[in-house]
Parts: structure tokens; sequence; C-alpha cells
């Protein structure tokens, strides 16, 4: 690694939080209302933060991610608006890898010039299934053939760079039709695949049907097979699974700015339940979009927590984050304590590691068990 | 010497022996109403909070009869349970007189049977008192019947009393006075005294609690302890006032202390007699020996530099309990810790629980054991109380184990359920007593083995409260033994090996196994548990490994979530042990000790 890139690495990352969505997904348990009323006064909060984090030292960003809810929700106007206070406010650098998460139903070619012409070099579309009886299911306002549309759409725009978004381990969701939607979405040929396993958050309409047993949980073993198969496939059609759930097709096509959360590098999150980390602290916005605009509109930070790490808890970042992605932990984080070494040997005669130089790195099944590996080395 | 009464009070555990004691303090107003606190001669948090007395203490109460007589009553509060009954015996050998406790609703249970067994043994004049009378649920006729029946004493002769509303307080004062002796002796005679307890003060040494028979003993006397002829310059002599009350002299028929430049309470022994090395009693009084443990366990460290620590822990805590004791033990498994020997079970819950709270160790204990006795082919026998030692099974010619016997007090519709649960115990000879209508008094003879896990839990479950145990230790029989090794992933886990008599040894290992499957926590691979005597698998049980353990999304760069819930588990993990590559919770060496599911 030359200088230069060092440099560039350093830079932070800058995430804008669009709070709004059309319907409210029923897995869904992010930030988001379905109130468009308050567009405004949130652009005005965002014009806010973003001078005021301008003023405590935040200035060139070499990632933009607007993500959501649904972006795409936002009108012309209003997302010339955003990009024009990030603008104001912020520089990016001459290459930044500037994304914004659109919903296939929004997608239009009026809509992918606006960004183009804002500058918006990669999109992450939420496809998440291409099987009708799916996309009802999970409440999506999309169907297949929309999905399709959007992706061929996007590519007769210009955008090359591009990720689709899929779900597994839902209920009614089969290897056969999980196979399906893997092999329709290749044909598009895609840079990019974020592969999710679905998450029964508690406090979201699953959560609680789940909790009431109207809803079968996917079983450990049942995640196991779906992980597996998902990987095995895309990897033998030419993917890098680089992280838990992420896939690319070669390394400049790695999510920039999603890697800058798993390597520890500063960020800044704008908008409402956003979170930042620079130094060693974290803080988080509120995630009431009314007390957003209101914390603003009265001269004060939306900040509703933050924390300092310590030296252990950083440690155990590194290990905890480290541990999903390809690139794994410094071996020096492994090691510095009693049994490390032993444990390591053990892990990678296993096969749940391997090690490269100064690397470990989990292998598949290393993966498939990422949460538990910081634990096993914090004896 | 006629205005001296020495007295004990005995009583069944939880039948007001403590509050009692409060009251008469109380009687006598040697603390003001503002310090007084309830059980106020239990100092220690555990005594206070289980409300048992595990330490004697001794106080000498004023007390000025309506003729003006004053008189000095020396109360010697024991404890209750069986582990510490030959404290409670040299406390006893130390009075003329006893108050016996019976509750007014339970009547005569198993320890009131065994306590007054030891206070005839002393030739103790023996006051009953009823108890709790203020209790809606009291049956003092029935009490004083179970009194006579059970007893044999006069049931004319007790006292009716609640120590809570303090009524009857001034007839068990009279009767103190009036039916107890005075004690007899000769102050001019060679001093013999009884150490009948000792405590431990970190500024001054051991405090050593005594009856004086003959003799006199004073400040600058050279004293000589009669066992171990070990010599010391007495400091300070007193009686105990709630605190410390110095004295000129302690003489024959006294009770007190004598504080002579001892260091530690180990070098007294409970039993012994104090006399002048100038002019020696002839003979020490009689009844000393020398307490045994009956109970083994290893202690361990959980974290294995904490080693240092705990041995730093043990040696404070032996300053002031004498009878435990401990040595050197390492284990494969669990590395460097200390072999332990209890009076008994509840001693041993004691040490452990004052380890953690007063000392703040964080320890796992292995399995008790008792003491075994293999004869070899070469006629040697050889006492083993650590399954570690067990010896080669071709070279064991016999094996013998310790037996008890145990006497079990029941309302007549539990007794099925007990002789049950003895003969599962392995009890033999049972005998059936009727003391009174509709209660049996049920004797078996039990391997000590049995007993030392959870024989008391369940007793009180099957009776629902009502049954009462006590058991004395009759000595060692001929029993068919092995050693159940547990294997964790193959690998023999030391700490967790159990001598056992051969026909309990299935039941146990398949306990074991599942007990481990349910507190070993899943890894990354599976976990096979097999429980095994000799080479031989008996039981197994497998913990199935994480198939997949992790979260989808790590998102939106909400790091904080995710880390917190890791720490959460980090902690737990720090009362974890490897075994091997097996993580084994402190919980896990705990569960494997109770015998059974229910």
């Amino acid at each position: 690694m030359n200088k230069q890139e060092m440099n560039k690495e350093d830079l932070p990352g800058l995430y804008v939080h669009v709070p709004f969505c059309k319907t409210k997904c029923p897995y869904c348990d992010f930030c988001s209302i379905t109130d468009t009323s308050l567009v405004a006064s949130w652009l005005e909060g965002v014009e806010r933060e973003v001078i005021a984090w301008g003023r405590e030292g935040f200035s060139t960003f070499d990632t933009l991610y607007i993500g959501g809810g649904t972006p795409s929700l936002l009108g012309k106007g209003e997302f010339e608006q955003l990009m024009g206070i990030l603008r104001n406010g912020f520089s990016f650098a001459p290459d930044a890898e500037v994304t914004v998460e659109v919903n296939p139903d929004d997608v239009t070619p009026s809509l992918l010039s606006c960004y183009m012409a804002l500058g918006i070099n990669r999109l992450s579309v939420g496809v998440q299934s291409l099987q009708e009886e799916e996309l009802r299911f999970l409440q999506r306002r999309h169907t297949a053939a929309r999905a399709q549309r959007a992706i061929e759409l996007i590519r007769s725009s210009g955008f090359d760079n591009f990720g689709v978004d899929l779900m597994y381990g839902f209920q009614g969701q089969t290897k056969k039709s999980w196979a399906d939607s893997l092999d329709r979405v290749l044909s598009w040929a895609p840079p990019h695949l974020s592969c999710y396993q679905l998450t029964l958050s508690e406090g979201t309409p699953f959560g609680r049907l789940a909790s009431e047993g109207k809803l079968r949980r996917c079983t450990e073993e049942q995640g196991r097979r779906f992980f597996t198969y998902t990987s095995n496939f895309l990897q033998d059609h030419g993917f890098a699974h680089y992280e838990v759930s992420n896939f690319a097709k070669r390394e400049g096509l790695f999510s920039r700015h999603n890697q800058k959360y798993w390597q520890r590098t500063p960020y800044l999150g704008i908008g409402p339940a956003a979170h930042s980390f620079r130094y060693n602290q974290r803080w988080w916005n509120t995630g009431s979009v009314g007390d957003y605009c209101r914390l603003l509109r009265e001269g004060r930070l939306p900040v509703a927590g933050q924390e300092r790490l310590s030296p252990e808890q950083e440690r155990l970042e590194r290990l905890m984050l480290g541990f999903r992605t390809g690139k794994g932990v410094d071996i020096d984080d492994i090691i510095g304590r009693s049994s490390g070494r032993e444990v390591l040997g053990r892990l990678s005669s296993s096969g749940i590691v391997r090690i490269e130089g100064k690397r470990v790195s989990p292998t598949l099944y290393g993966y498939l068990i990422a949460d538990r590996l910081p634990l096993i080395f914090l004896n | 010497m006629k205005y001296i009464r020495n007295f004990s009070i005995i009583a069944h555990i939880d039948h007001g022996k403590s509050t009692l004691a409060d009251r008469l303090i109380q009687y006598t107003n040697l603390v003001d109403e503002r310090q007084f606190r309830d059980q106020i001669l239990d100092t220690m948090d555990i005594e206070r909070e289980r409300g048992i007395t595990i330490k004697s203490q001794t106080i000498d109460l004023p007390y000025m009869d309506s003729e003006g007589r004053e008189f000095e009553l020396n109360l010697i509060d024991t404890p209750g349970h069986v582990d510490f009954s030959y404290e409670v015996s040299r406390a006893l050998a130390s009075c003329e007189g006893v108050l016996l406790l019976v509750d007014a609703s339970q009547g005569v249970e198993a320890q009131t049977l065994a306590n007054l067994y030891a206070a005839m043994e002393h030739d103790l004049v023996i006051i009953p008192v009823i108890n709790k009378i203020d209790l809606p649920v009291a049956d003092v006729e029935r009490v004083k019947l179970e009194i006579d029946h059970e007893l044999g004493l006069d049931p004319d002769s007790a006292i009716l009393c609640s120590a809570k509303e303090g009524t009857g307080i001034e007839d068990i004062f009279g009767a103190v006075i009036g039916r107890i002796p005075p004690p007899a002796g000769d102050p001019a005679k060679p001093l013999s005294a009884l150490i009948f307890d000792a405590h431990y003060d970190p500024f001054r040494g051991t405090i050593v609690s005594c009856r004086i028979f003959d003799g006199t003993v004073r400040p600058g006397d050279t004293i000589r302890l009669m066992s171990n002829g070990t010599t010391y310059k007495v400091e300070e002599v007193g009686i105990f006032h709630l605190t410390r009350e110095p004295g000129k002299e302690l003489s024959a028929g006294m009770v007190g202390y004598v504080i002579a430049g001892i260091k530690t309470v180990s070098d007294t022994r409970i039993g012994d007699t104090i006399t002048l090395d100038a002019d020696p009693a002839p003979a020490p009084l009689p009844g000393f020996k020398e307490v045994k443990p009956v109970v083994f366990s290893s202690i361990y460290p959980i974290a294995s530099d904490d080693y240092q620590s705990l041995l730093e822990a043990l040696e404070k805590y032996k300053l002031n309990d004498a009878s435990l004791v401990y040595q050197k033990d390492s284990s494969a498994a669990l590395g460097q810790g200390f072999r332990c020997g209890f009076l008994g079970l509840l001693h041993l819950e004691i040490v452990q629980e004052r380890l953690e709270r007063e000392f703040d160790q964080s320890i796992i204990m292995t399995a008790p054991s008792v003491q075994y006795r293999f004869i070899l082919s070469t006629d040697d026998v050889v006492t083993v109380d650590n399954p570690l030692y067990y010896p080669d099974p071709a070279k064991i010619k016999a094996s013998e184990e310790p037996f008890i016997k145990a006497g079990i007090l029941v309302p007549e519709r539990y007794v099925g359920a007990v002789i049950k649960l003895c003969m599962e115990r392995r009890g033999i000879n049972s005998h059936l007593s009727y003391p009174t209508p509709g209660r049996v008094e049920v004797t078996f003879e039990m391997p000590l083995a049995e007993i030392i896990f959870d024989f008391y839990d369940k007793l009180k479950s099957i009776t629902q409260g009502y049954g009462s145990f006590d058991y004395e230790i009759t000595g060692y029989r001929e029993s068919d033994l092995a050693r159940l090794d547990i294997l964790v992933n193959g690998e023999k886990v030391d700490a967790l090996s159990i001598l056992v008599h051969k026909e309990r040894a299935r039941d146990r290992a398949v306990t074991i196994c599942e007990r481990l499957k349910e507190e070993i926590p899943r890894q990354q691979f599976k976990i096979a548990i097999q429980g095994a005597i000799g080479g031989k698998i008996i039981a197994r049980s497998t913990v199935s490994a994480f198939r997949k353990d992790v979260t989808a999304k790590c998102y939106g760069g909400d790091i904080t979530r995710k880390r917190k819930l890791l720490e959460k588990q980090k902690k737990g993990k720090k009362r974890m042990r490897m075994v091997g590559n097996v993580e084994i919770p402190q919980s896990a060496f705990m569960a494997a000790l109770k015998t059974d599911n229910e």
C-alpha cells in the first residue's frame, strides 16, 4: 500500500439517513416513517447538522452513502437540495464512492439521470426476492418484473456499479426458490450482491408474530444451509465473499463505505438514528424524526448517546468486526493473550480460520460462527 | 461461686434459640435498646442470613433476684448443627445445666433428641422450655405429651414462654437459678480449665474461651496446653459481656477468656485442658479428641492466576476456623488448588460462602467425598478422600466406606416416603419406633456418602418440611466401590471424578452427563460427555455444535449494540474454565454435585 492509498483509507465516510418510506416493511427495524410531510423540516435539520459537524472538524470524505428508509422516495427537487447541502458543507474526494439505496419501484429513467447528474456513481437496489409470492409475504412494493426492469434501466442509464440486496431464511421460502432468485439475479451480472438472512427483531410486526408463534423462525440448520449454498454458488460464479453477507465481483467493487464500518475507519452519520465514529468515540442520533428536527432548530446537536472506547473495547471491536470480513484480524490482536496461539492453532486446524502472514481470516465455516470467534479469543 | 450458673440453650434448628438468647440479654439490660439488634450473638452475616449459629458465643449475664442476690449467669450459645457436634459437646461439658427448647407448634424433633442425649451424657440439669406459645398453631398439651413420652422428662417442669413476645423470661431466670446447681471446684487446686472455643482477634491473637474447673489463672501466669505441652504467658483474662471485660483472675467455676499470645486458633484444640506450667493438674479433663474432617472437596480458583490470592484467603480464614484443614492439590483440568476437609456439608457450604463473600474469591469446588479405605493385595490399608488417588483397582482386595446411623423423626404419614428414600440411598437395618401417637422415629444405617449430597434437602421435600434428621458416624463397612470418571471430548476431567458404589455408578453417571449437557454451552464443535469406569463407557450425552451463529447485518454503523452483546457474553465467560478445548462453566462443576434431577 503506497502512501497516497493510506491517506485515502483514512478519509472518513459520510452516511445520510433518509427516514421516509412509502410503506413500512414488516421485518424492518430501522428508523423510518411514512409521513412525508416532514421531509422539508428533515432537510432543514440535515443542513443544520452538516454545518455543525463542519465546525467540529469534519470536512472531506471519500464515500457518501445515502440510505434509509427509502432515499429513492425523495423527489428530484428534494434530492437535488440534499446533495446541494452536502456539497456546500463538505467536500468529497474526486473519486469518492457515492451510493444511493433505491427501491426498484421508484427507479425511472428521469430519476436515474438526475442521480447521474448529481454525481451518484453507485446504486444499491433492494430487490430482496424474485418470487412474487415471497415479495408479497415481505410486503414489498415492487414485483419481480419491476425489479428486472429497474436493473435494465440502471444498466442503460450508464450505472456500471450497483449492488443488489437479497434476503433469505423466511417462512415460505425454499431452497429451490432461493436458488431461482439467485440464478435470475446473476443473469443481470451485478457487480455486487448482499444476501442477508432475515432477522426477526423484537418490536417489528414480524418479530411479534414470531414470538406469538404465528411466524416460523428459520432454524439454525436451515440458516446454515442457505448460507453455505449462497456462498458456494456465488464463489463458483466468480464472486468474492468479502463479508458475512456481502459479495462482489472483484476487490474494486467492494462497498468502500460499508468497509469503513468493519475496518473502524471514521465515519459521520447525518440524520435520525445515524451512528458516527471518530477517534475512539462513538455517538448516535435520536431515532425520532420529530426530535431530530426540533433539536437542530433549537441549535442543538441531535445526539442521543455517546461512548468513549477503552483499549479493551477497541480490541473487542477489532475482533468482532474483523472476523466478519475476508480481511480478518491482525494476528497480534489474537495472540497477545495467554492461550491465544494455542486456540488459534486449533481453530486453524479445524478449518475455522486461515492464517496468512499477519492476518487471520475466517473460512466459510468461520463466517458461519463469526459471532462466536471474538469470544473464543477472549480468555 | 454459689452465685454462678453456667448454662446453655439447646434446640432443634428454628425453635427459637437465638431469639431466647436475645431476650435473656435484653432482660439484664446489658445492652441498651439502641444498640440492640436481633440475633445479637450471631455476629457473622451468614449466621444472621441463614438464621443459624455457627460459632459459639459466650455471655456473662448479671442478674439480681427478688432477694437482691447478684448472680453471674454464663450463657454459652452453641451451634445447632450436627457438623459442629463436638464443639457443642465441649460447650455442654462447661455447663451444669441446659434449657432444652421445644417449639410449641412443631414439638420434639430429631435434634431435640440428639441434644437431650448429649446433655444427659454430661449429667446436666435439663429444663424443658416450650417456646413460641404465642403462635396460633401452638399445641402446648401435645408438646408436653411429647416431652413426657419422647424425652422422658417431667412435662410439668416445662416452662412456657414466647421469646418473641418476651413472656416467661422471668420464670426461665428463676429456673436457671433455682434448678441448676452452682459449679463445684476448688480455686486453690492446680489449674484445670476446659477450652470450649477459640476466636481470632487480629490485634490480640487467639481469644480462648474456657471453663475453669479447678484452680485460678491470672495475667502473668505461664499456662500449658496439656494435649501438646506448649506453654504461653497469660496477657489478659476476663469475662464476656458482649465485649470482653478484663479482670484480675478467673477461678474455679467461672467461664471466661484467656489471651496468651497464641497466634492462631489452630494452635489450640477445642476440648484441651489448660493448666499452669509451674503447678500442673495431675490429669487433663476427660473427653478430649482431635476433631477430624469427614467430608472432603477440592477448591480451585476460577482463574488460575488467582491461586495465590486463594491461598492467602484460606490462610486468613483458617485463623478463625481450626476445623478446616487443607493442603495443596492439583488437577490436570483445574490446575493448582487445595484439598480441604470439612466437619460436614454445612461446614463446607459455610467455608465456600465465606470465601466468596468475605474474601472475594471466585472458586470452583469439586464433588464432596467421604474418606474411603482400601485394603490392597499387599495388605496395606490406604485411606483415600480424593478420587485422584484411587488406587489401581487390580490391586484392591477390599474397599470400605464410612457408615452412619441416621435418626429421622416424622409424622406417620411420611414413613413410606422416608423409607423409600433411605433404601434408595443404600440404607439398611431399618428400625421403627412410635414414641408418641402419630409420630415415628425411623433409624437406618447408611453410607455417609449417601447423605453428603442432598439427602437433607430431599428429606425436607418429601416430608413437606416435617421430617427432622440427625446422624452419628458408626464406623467403616465393606463396600463395592469404583471410580467414575467423566470425559469431555475424550479428555478426562479429573475434577469431576467421584468414588461411587458400583450399584449406583450408572445412575450417577447418567445424571452427571445430563447435568453437564445442560450446563456446558454449545461451542463451535460437538462436545461428547461420557461417564466411564475404568475404560468402560457407562453413560454419554452430547452437546451439539453451533451450526450457525452470526447476525446477518452489522448495519448502518451501529457497532455499539453488537459490542455490548458480546461484552455481556464475555462476562459470562469469566466464570468458565477451559478443559482441553472445551469451556466448562463453574456452574457445571456445581451442578455435577447434585444427585437428582427432580
